[in-house]
This record gives structure tokens, sequence and C-alpha cells, in this order.
């Protein structure tokens, strides 16, 4: 299976590789998928008071389309608002990776992980 | 040096050919592995699979490798057949014996198929209820006489009837142009060694639309039709020599005039000798011909001694020297099937090499000839 | 490759390495250079059909096959008129198994395999059931071997033939062949043994292991790809159903021109096997301790996949627990290895062999397997190792299950969604 150059990018040289304070209210933490299938994503955003993400980081347990899809969504996501990052779609994600078909799942779940930290974080503003 | 012309049983790997087995041999990798190693091995399997679908104008895709023309013509017949199986009575062994219920389509005194009777036996077949579809294997042209069978009427006649077409088509590739799409044939079978690739590796296309699974299984290679991990530099060079063949197609073509010179010289000396199929379209590079009183081993056993290798048939009855089936369809009588040999001339053939193979039958003749075979 | 930060900085050397280093051995083995020079000739001037019986070209094809035949015979300590040539393992083991049932399905319908069998054995038993055979898949203990207890009460009047393979494709291990053999031998069941990994790495002898049925590879024995062989027992007799008809090669078990510089290239590779096996052993296990206990000894969290005592010494497979599998592939890209069975490595099911050893799903995911043999220096596993172990810390730092292990989170007690 040969990868994309924009796949092999990100997993060589991945952005925003980290971990931001999950206890801080103004961060959102999304943990979807599962190890029993072989890939996990974290996907964590510092939004301010405005409502702009401010900052993004991820850790991903994965293929290389797995950690490229959530390396580049941490990319895409930051310096917009929570609403535009929810509009966010898989397919985007894959169509800028060129993810063939048996790897569609890592860009569903970059999606799925987004909207994860997204609501949470508005669960833990609405606390 | 010895006069080969024995090329139906086996012709000398072309150089290109071997050449590409031979970097082939050299490259590690299961072609099924992802890494790079494995990815290289796949493409030398993918450009082959290219190479072999043009020597016959059909689609990459449609080319099931295999391990040599008997397995693809079993493949073709036994996983393939729903209801009773049609194949000419000169077909190869591995079609006849190739299922259980073969029923051998008659042939004419030059081993041409009776389309009369195919017609016949295709109606027979429609009309038996629950019978399944039928199938048809009838070769493009045959290995001991090579004359070229009908195989467009043979199409014809199977569509109608709505049967399924099986062309046998290893001694017929490399020396004529073969174009499987227009053909009407839903399989056809192809091997290596007979048109200057390495032996182990021959081919099944199947048309779009068919379906065969072999029955070798277990691995998922061949999309899933044909198990087993790919023999990597007999593919390659299988591909080589069918683009090889391809170029030379001319060049066999002309063998014709060696042989037919070859025909005239022994008939014009000899009145007795009977040459199968000799007015009828066949391959340019064989001849089956008998020696009157003479006994194919004979004949094998004394033509060794001058150098000359020829075959007194096909070569893949290992051990036991049966008398021909083909000759026995076509109506051939005992004495004929006794003291016929088949003279098959390929790539390496050069006028000098039939000069001398002439020179030693007439030599031989002259000698030996004319008493009774009976025992 | 450019590292993330300087810690994962790589010797210069190994950064710049033109070819991947090949650690794929039980995918397939390079075809031995000897090998090669033996077999050439038979594609160019000795081109005879080995069954050709009127001319020099013929006998001479025919006599290198024969030669070929005593060397592999030669290996597993058989007769030459019990092998018969075959195109490669996957059809022995298709011939072995299909063409004992169906030869006996009158009088037994019963056969025993094992969980962890190579894919094509299973497939060949799969088809046998859709036919109606009675087919027992046996498990494997934690260390990847049978019970030979279980195997005994397993076989039953009923049961036609038991297979059961010599070396495991994944994990290496070695299955107590000899023991098997005298059980199969008490209870008058044939015994198979798809033995593609075995030959040449393993002493085998089919009289003292009571071996029935044989399965040969040519390219996992340093021979070409394309050939095999089967190997089938006459006394007592096995018989069996061929799979391939037409020409009556092969005893009539497997018809089809002999492809003569393959079984010239099989033969080969058996003798050349048979005469360095045990230092070739002696070196290879060197190797593999090497780097296994650079592994463990600089990595926490790794796991060995099967037993390390029954195994053959080119192999390790180990699971990188918090790094999955596909993606270290990628990351050591450097290293031709596997993750699961080559067959299979297309698809993203975790290893069914690995499964049915008891390793979690997780834990399946994270595995490697690495093959050594007969061309692998001291130098590639040196460098493997950097690779390896460079690229499961980087991985690590960027896995959120390893941050959760570190945190002292129990990662099973976590409730994860599937999807």
């Amino acid at each position: 299976m040969a990868y994309s150059e924009k796949v092999i990018d990100h997993y060589e040289k991945p952005r925003n590789v980290g971990t931001l304070d999950k206890n801080d209210a103004s961060v959102g933490t999304g943990l979807v998928g599962a190890p029993a299938c072989g890939d996990v994503m974290k996907l964590q955003i510092k939004v301010s008071e405005d409502g702009i993400i401010e900052d993004a980081k991820f850790k991903t347990f994965g293929c290389g389309s797995a950690i490229a899809s959530s390396s580049l969504i941490t990319e895409w996501v930051k310096g917009k608002t929570i609403e535009e990052a929810g509009t966010i779609k898989n397919t985007q994600i894959a169509e800028e990776l060129a993810l063939p078909p048996v790897k569609i799942h890592c860009s569903v779940l970059a999606e799925d992980a987004i909207k994860a930290a997204i609501s949470d974080y508005k669960a833990k503003k609405g606390a | 040096m010895t006069v080969y012309l024995d090329h139906n049983a086996t012709t000398p790997v072309r150089p290109e050919a071997a050449e590409a087995v031979a970097a082939a041999l050299t490259v590690t990798g299961n072609p099924s592995s992802v890494h790079g190693a494995g990815r290289r091995a796949r493409a030398l399997v993918e450009d082959a699979r290219e190479q072999v679908a043009a020597l016959v104008g059909a689609r990459a895709e449609d080319v099931i490798f295999t391990s040599g023309g008997t397995e693809a013509n079993n493949l073709a017949l036994i996983n393939v057949a729903e209801g009773p199986i049609f194949a000419s009575a000169v077909e190869h062994v591995s079609v006849l014996d190739g299922a259980d219920n073969v029923t051998r389509i008659p042939v004419d005194d030059d081993g041409i198929v009776d389309l009369g009777a195919l017609d016949r036996l295709l109606k027979d077949a429609l009309m038996k209820v629950g019978a399944g579809r039928a199938l048809v294997s009838v070769m493009l042209a045959n290995n001991e006489t090579g004359v070229i069978q009908p195989v467009r009427k043979v199409a014809e006649l199977a569509a109608e009837h709505d049967a399924v077409f099986h062309c046998d088509a290893v001694q017929a590739a490399g020396k004529q142009d073969i174009d499987f799409p227009s053909l009407g044939v839903h399989m056809m079978t192809l091997s290596a060694h007979k048109i200057g690739g390495p032996p182990g590796v021959g081919a099944l296309i199947v048309a779009p639309g068919h379906q065969a699974t072999a029955a070798i299984r277990g691995g998922g290679q061949e999309r899933s039709r044909r198990g087993g991990t790919e023999n990597i530099s007999g593919i390659a060079g299988f591909g080589r020599a069918a683009e090889a063949a391809t170029a030379d197609i001319e060049h066999l073509r002309g063998l014709a005039s060696l042989r037919d010179r070859m025909e005239d010289e022994i008939a014009a000396a000899v009145p007795g000798v009977r040459i199968f199929a000799r007015g009828r379209d066949r391959l340019p590079t064989t001849s089956c011909l008998t020696m009157p009183g003479v006994s194919s081993e004979t004949q094998v056993m004394a033509f060794d001694l001058d150098g000359i290798a020829v075959s007194a048939g096909a070569a893949c009855s290992s051990g036991k020297v049966s008398p021909s089936h083909v000759l026995a369809a076509m109506g051939a009588d005992e004495d004929e099937i006794k003291s016929a040999i088949r003279v098959s001339l390929g790539w390496t053939t050069t006028a000098e090499d039939i000069e001398k193979f002439t020179a030693a039958w007439t030599r031989l003749h002259a000698r030996v000839g004319g008493g009774s075979l009976a025992a | 490759m450019s590292a993330t930060t300087e810690k994962h900085e790589l010797p210069h050397t190994i950064q710049n390495r033109k070819a991947p280093i090949y650690l794929d051995y039980q995918a397939t083995t390079p075809t031995d250079p000897r090998v090669v020079e033996k077999m050439l000739p038979y594609f160019s001037e000795q081109f005879g059909n080995p069954h050709s019986r009127s001319h020099f070209y013929g006998w001479e094809a025919e006599d290198a096959v024969e030669i070929a035949r005593e060397s592999v015979a030669s290996i597993i300590g058989a007769n030459p008129k019990e092998v018969i040539f075959t195109s490669g393992a996957t059809e022995s083991n298709n011939l072995a198994l299909k063409g004992v049932a169906n030869f006996y399905k009158d009088k037994k319908n019963h056969i025993i395999t094992v969980v962890t069998e190579h894919k094509c054995v299973l497939d060949s038993c799969r088809h046998l059931e859709q036919e109606g055979f009675e087919v027992t898949y046996m498990p494997v203990k934690a260390n990847g071997l049978i019970d030979l207890d279980q195997l005994r009460e397993t076989i039953t009047d009923n049961t036609a033939i038991v297979s059961v393979m010599g070396v495991n494709n994944e994990i290496g291990v070695i299955q107590p062949l000899k023991e098997i053999g005298a059980i199969c031998r008490e209870k008058g069941a044939f015994f198979h043994t798809d033995c593609a990994q075995a030959v040449g790495k393993i002493p085998l002898d089919v009289e003292e292991m009571n071996i029935d049925l044989m399965s040969i590879s040519g390219h996992k024995v340093y021979g070409p790809m394309g050939i095999g062989a089967l190997y089938v027992r006459r006394r007592p007799r096995v018989r069996l159903v061929p799979m391939i008809n037409g020409g009556g090669q092969e005893r009539g078990m497997r018809s089809g021109t002999l492809p003569t510089p393959l079984c010239v290239g099989l033969g080969e590779a058996c003798a050349i096997a048979e005469k360095e096996m045990g230092a070739e052993n002696e070196r290879l296990r060197r190797l593999r301790d090497r780097m296994y206990q650079s592994i463990v000894g600089r990595l926490p969290e790794v796991y060995l996949n099967g037993d390390l005592d029954q195994r053959i010494p080119g192999n390790l497979n180990i699971s990188f627990a918090f790094v999955e599998g596909e993606g270290l592939m990628m990351g050591i890209k450097d290293l031709a290895v596997s993750s699961g069975s080559a067959c299979t490595s297309a698809s993203l099911e975790p290893s069914y062999v690995l499964r049915a050893l008891g390793v979690n799903e997780e834990l399946a995911h994270t595995s490697l397997r690495i093959g050594f043999g007969r061309f692998t220096t001291e130098e590639e596993v040196d460098e493997a190792v950097e690779l390896i172990i460079h690229e499961v810390e980087r991985l690590r730092e960027m896995s959120p299950l390893w941050e959760m292990h570190n945190e002292g989170i129990d990662i099973s007690s976590i409730e994860w969604a599937e999807h």
C-alpha cells in the first residue's frame, strides 16, 4: 500500500503533538476509537473567550493515515470558531490526504474526535 | 550441434526471457508483502500480466497465472462446468482427463472438429432439463498435427446454445495472431514454455463476466481465483517471452516454407508417406508424418543417433509410449499410427536443420523402410 | 527521515541507507545465488522437456529432475519415489488434504487441523466442510503449541487425516512432530504436516516422526518461487485423488510438464540446507538473541509472542504495546518486516494466529514479525534494533495509550466505543 506524500509528511513531521491540561475549563478533550480496533485518537482544543480555537493538540495510536488525519485536523481547526470546526467533514480530510478506501475510517475518526472535543468543551462551559 | 525439432514439447527459452528470469530470481520479496521489497515483486508480476494479456489482445485483469497449461486446462473445466462438457477428440489429455464427464466431439480425417456433431450434442444437452450450462472445449491448434480448428464457428455454435467456450491456445500462441475478444472465446489457456518462456508457468484468460475459481486455494492470490505465492521468475519470463513472441510471429510464419519444402521432398521420394492434415490450415511449424514400415520408436532412436531430436507424439504420457489418441480419433489405421513421428520447428530452427532432417529421413527410409510393422 | 526532536536523532549512516534491510524471511527467502547458478543452464542450453522420451534433451532434463528429487527426499529422510513435485506448498497442502479426504471418504470423513495453520490449510478444510466432511480445528496453548493429550482424545476411528504444521509462519514455534506422528500412527489416522517453514530449519525425518504426507516449499528454503513438493508415504501406502489431471506425471498424482529449472532449484536449495543447517542455526540464534536482548533491555512493555525455546532461531514476533503495528512499519520503512502474515497483511484484521494464542486484540495490533536468515548480518541486526527502538519511542510519545499507561490508567478499564 503506497501512502500519499501528504500522509508521509504528516506522519514524519506531525503537527501539534502533545497534551493540554484537560482540567482547564477552556480545554475540550475528545478521545475516540478503541485499542482493539487498532486506532485511538485523543484530540484537544483550547478555546478563547470569544469561541476561537487558539490551540489544538493530538495524540494518536494508529496507522500512518490515522496519525496524518489527526495531525491535519489540528492544523485546520486552529484559528477557527468552534462552530466552523464542527462543520469539518471526513471527506475533506480524506480528499486532502488522498486516502485510499481502506483508510477512510481514519478520516471518520478525526471528524469524530473534533466533534467529541467540541462537545466536551461545551459541556464544561455549560456546567 | 544437435538439431532440435521437438519445439511442440518445449521450445528453448528466448534470451530476453532468460534474462528476465535471471533478473527476477535475484529479486527478494513476496508479492503479497506490503513493504518495498514486496511491492517490487508485485510490480514484476503485474508488468508480466500486461505483456501476456497483450499477446492475445486480452485485458490484464483477465489473466490468471497458473503453474502451466495443464493446470489452466483443468481449471477451465473442473470449476467452471455446471453441465455437460464437450471436448474435441483431439484435445490435449489435460482437457480430456481434466474432468470426469467429458464427452468427445468426433473429428474428421484431418482432425478437424465435426461441427454438425457438436451442434447435435449441444441441442441434446439443451433438451435435458436441469442439465446445467454446457461447456465446449476445442483447441486453437493441435499439438501433434498442427491442424487449426474453426474456432470462430465453434464459438458461434456455443453462443447459439448458450454454452461456455474454452479454447486451449497453448500451441497456437506466438505462431499466429490471436485476438481473444473477437474470437468469441470465454476462456483461453496459454503456456509459457511453448512460446519461449520458462516451464512451470501458464495462464488462463477469462473473459469479463465469467467466473473461474481454482482448485488450489488459500492466500487469496490472483484475486482469490488461484492461491499460492506467485512464481515470480517464471511469470516475469513468461511476460518477456510473450512480448518477444509477438514480435517474432512473422518469422515463425515464415518457417512454413521450410516445413513445406521438407514435406514436398519426402512425399516425392516416398509415395506411401502420409502427412497428416497436409492440405489443411496448419501451424507453420508442425509436421506429423509416417515412415511406412518403420515404427516411431525406431525412427526417434535412429534420428537421435543422427543428432536430431523429434518425437513420437505428445511428450506428456510420462514413461509409456502409448498410441496417439489424436491420430486414432482421425481414423488413421494402426500401421500409420505406429509409424508416425512429429517434427516441430521453432524460433531457433534454421534451413540447415531441416535439410539435415530431410536427408536423415531419406537415408533411414532407404536403410530400413518398406517393411511390415505386423508383430 | 527528519526527526521531531534531537532525542530521536539517528546515526547518520542509518539515515542514509540505500536498500532496506530484509527481515521478512518467513514471507519469502532470497534465492541463494548458488541455487540460481545451478538453475540458469536449464533455462537456456539444457531446456529439454523431462517427459520427452525420445532424445537427449529430454533425458538430460529427466536426469536433472531425478537428482533434484533425491536431494529433496534426503533432507526429510524419504525415498525419492515418495516425493512429487508441485507448484508450491499451497498446492501441496491443497492436494494432501483434499486428495486424501476424497480418496478415503467412503470409509472416514473426519479431519483434524489446528487454528494456527496456514491460510491454505484452513481454506482447504473449510472447502471440505462444505462438501460434507467433519473438521475439528484444535486450539493451541498460550505458547502456540498443541496439547498432545487433547489430540489423542480428538482422533476417532472416523479420522482420516490429521494436519499439523511443523513450524508456524508467524511465530516460528515448532510443533512436537514426533509425538504427533506417534499418536496418529497408534490411532490409525494419516499425519500430514505443512513443513514449508520447517524444511532446512529443523531436522526432519519422515520415518522417525511417522509422517505420512509433508508439504515443502521452494521459496522458503532459498529456492525459487513456483515450485514445491509433497512427500507421500509408500509403506504403508497413502493414496490420494489428484487435483490436476492429464498426462499422468508424478505417479499420476500431479499432471503437468515438470519445470526442470525450478525442480533443480528446489533440489539444490535442499542440498545446501541439509549441509549448512547446523551452523546456520547457530549463527541465526546468536543474531536473534542479540536483537531480542537489545530490544527488551531498552524498551519497556514489549512482549514476545509464541514459545521462545520451541522456536526456530530465525523468527521473532514481538508486540510493542501502545504502538500500532502498521504505523510502526511505516516508520521503519528501511526495514522489510511484516505485521502479521504476508498473505493477509492488506487486511485490517489483527492476526488470527496471535488471537489463537490468547493475545488480546490490542496487543495483536502492535505486533511485528521479524524474520532472520542466511544473508542477515550482525550489522543489519544492530541497525534494525536502532531503527525499531527509535521509532517505537517516537510513536509512543505520540500515543494517547502510552500517556495513559504512564499516568497509571488501566486501559482495559476504559469503556471504548467500538467503531
